[in-house]
């Protein structure tokens, strides 16, 4: 069985995985004018610099949209089904995809308050995960 | 130079649309689609002086088409990669070179071994244009197109109050039309009570808001209006052309209103250049990757507002006795997932009165759309004439 997408990051991308490697969602930022963009990319799309540092997330988030998936598209996924991708909103600006844990898609509902937790997959590749806040 | 209504559809060619082709390669699909379109034009493959690819993911390269029909002096060949948005895409295309002067007579041909070859959803992670789904979304579990287009059919649901069974309406409707056509993939009759009863794919599209993965090929042949006039068949013109590209192209997830495709931005342009209004559309053959695509284009096109295209739908709007007919071949979703070409094909046949028990009655206007690559829209304006 194929196993799971791992990411080949590149140089403007390798940041954002030793992030999560250290449980941390850090956000690239541009250095001239201070915007926060999300997926990485090598150029500010409002001033044009290339210059960027990166910011560690506050781990707030909040709901935008979901989907449930049923169908197993990946064999390496086929055990997990049912699971809940949730597109939540970041106060930083950005929206970030990922896995919902402890709760289903019935407690859902945009604007709905989220945590963003870590946790490594059977390869040893940390993802962000969202979990209701407060629950 | 001016593109409305420089070019026309002069010929369309289709195969069988199967399951599976029996083994038969892509090329030679896409040839014998390619021979019906030209001769159903009234030309020989040898006045063929201009070739647009509308698949870059297509195994057929130009040049196999140049060395098997036998074209002596291909002039402008190029290609549009734009998905499922790449057969209108075409058509523009090829009427800005006819309009410009480089050539008179351009073949469009795409073909497809959906299931034969490899799945779309497995091929989908290799696509460049899918680079950052694949290094920040896959991962995490989103690996196909229905995982991805989900979450923007759920936010319209939670915003609009758009329901699962309004999409039914869409399959419903399209499966009638495919019964009509004769050459179509799915020939027994829907409900929306079947719709709601099969299984969920990726929440809230269920199996029958997915379309078909297909074989087959189709064609069409755009031609100079003026040389157009002496061909074989009616003549269609394409009076109104664009293409839109939406916010955030290459992430949904990131897109500012993800209930908002390219076509948005497109329509208004099209509209503009053919000097025509939605009212004035008889038939529309709209991309139907699933369901919802199809109500949010009808919405991005103006037919009617955002958030309105599920009370538009309903009640069997999209019939060939509704307010606007869609998808009169039976679309994706049920004659063939030939990536839109097969929705140009039809257009083509409405508007030359050639339809068949599903001809919309004195068709005159009609619009075909294409939607590919996360969101990019394509729109061709056509008038019988
Ligand atoms: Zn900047």
């Amino acid at each position: 069985m194929p196993g799971k997408p791992m990411p080949d990051p590149s140089p403007e991308t390798r940041p954002y995985w030793d992030g999560l490697a250290e449980g941390r969602l850090m956000l690239q930022r541009c250095a001239e004018c201070g915007r926060i963009r999300h997926y990485p990319q090598p150029m500010c799309p409002s001033c044009h610099s290339m210059a960027a540092d990166w910011v560690e997330a506050s781990g707030e988030a909040t709901v935008h949209s979901w989907t449930v998936a049923h169908h197993p598209f990946h064999a390496a996924f086929r055990a997990e089904l049912p699971y809940v991708l949730v597109t939540a909103d970041l106060p930083e600006g950005v929206r970030l995809l990922a896995q919902l844990r402890d709760a289903t898609a019935e407690a859902l509902r945009p604007g709905r308050k989220l945590r963003i937790g870590f946790e490594a997959n059977e390869a040893g590749l940390t993802l962000p995960v969202l979990r209701l806040a407060g629950a | 130079m001016q593109l409305a209504n420089a070019a026309a559809v002069t010929g369309v060619g289709d195969t069988d649309y199967t399951r599976d082709a029996g083994g038969r390669s892509v090329l030679s699909l896409q040839l014998e689609a390619a021979l019906k379109a030209i001769s159903d034009a009234g030309i020989q493959p040898r006045d063929i002086d201009g070739i647009v690819m509308p698949s870059p993911s297509s195994p057929v390269v130009a040049e196999e088409l140049v060395t098997n029909l036998g074209i002596p002096d291909l002039r402008f060949s190029t290609g549009t990669p734009l998905g499922g948005a790449g057969p209108v895409a075409a058509l523009q295309c090829a009427a800005a070179a006819i309009a410009a002067g480089i050539c008179s007579h351009v073949l469009l041909t795409l073909g497809r071994t959906g299931r034969t070859g490899q799945r779309i959803g497995a091929r989908i992670q290799q696509m460049p244009q899918f680079r950052l789904v694949g290094e920040f979304e896959a991962p995490s579990g989103a690996l196909a197109p229905a995982q991805y287009y989900a979450p923007m059919a759920r936010r319209h649901m939670e915003m609009f109050g758009t329901t699962s069974r309004q999409l039914a309406e869409i399959a419903v409707t399209t499966r009638q039309h495919a019964i009509l056509n004769g050459n179509a993939r799915m020939t027994t009759p829907l409900s929306i009570e079947d719709h709601q009863a099969s299984r969920m794919i990726a929440d809230p599209l269920r199996l029958y808001d997915c379309s078909l993965e297909s074989d087959g090929a189709a064609a069409v042949v755009v031609s100079a209006a003026d040389r157009a006039r002496d061909l074989r068949r009616p003549r269609v013109l394409l009076a109104g052309m664009a293409e839109g590209h939406p916010d955030s192209p290459s992430a949904i997830t990131q897109r500012g209103d993800m209930t908002r495709l390219g076509l948005a931005k497109a329509a208004p342009r099209a509209f503009a250049m053919a000097g025509v209004t939605p009212a004035d559309i008889d038939v529309a053959e709209i991309y139907d990757c699933f369901t919802y695509i199809v109500l949010c284009q009808i919405e991005d096109l103006g037919f009617c507002g955002k958030g309105e295209g599920g009370a538009f739908v309903e009640g069997g709007a999209l019939g060939l006795q509704g307010r606007l007919p869609v998808n009169t071949h039976g679309g994706l979703l049920s004659q063939a997932h030939i990536a839109g070409m097969n929705h140009v094909v039809e257009l083509v046949r409405q508007l030359r009165g050639e339809a068949g028990r599903a001809q919309v009655p004195d068709a005159e206007v009609g619009l075909v759309t294409g939607y590919g690559d996360l969101g990019d829209g394509t729109l061709a304006i056509m008038t019988r004439g």
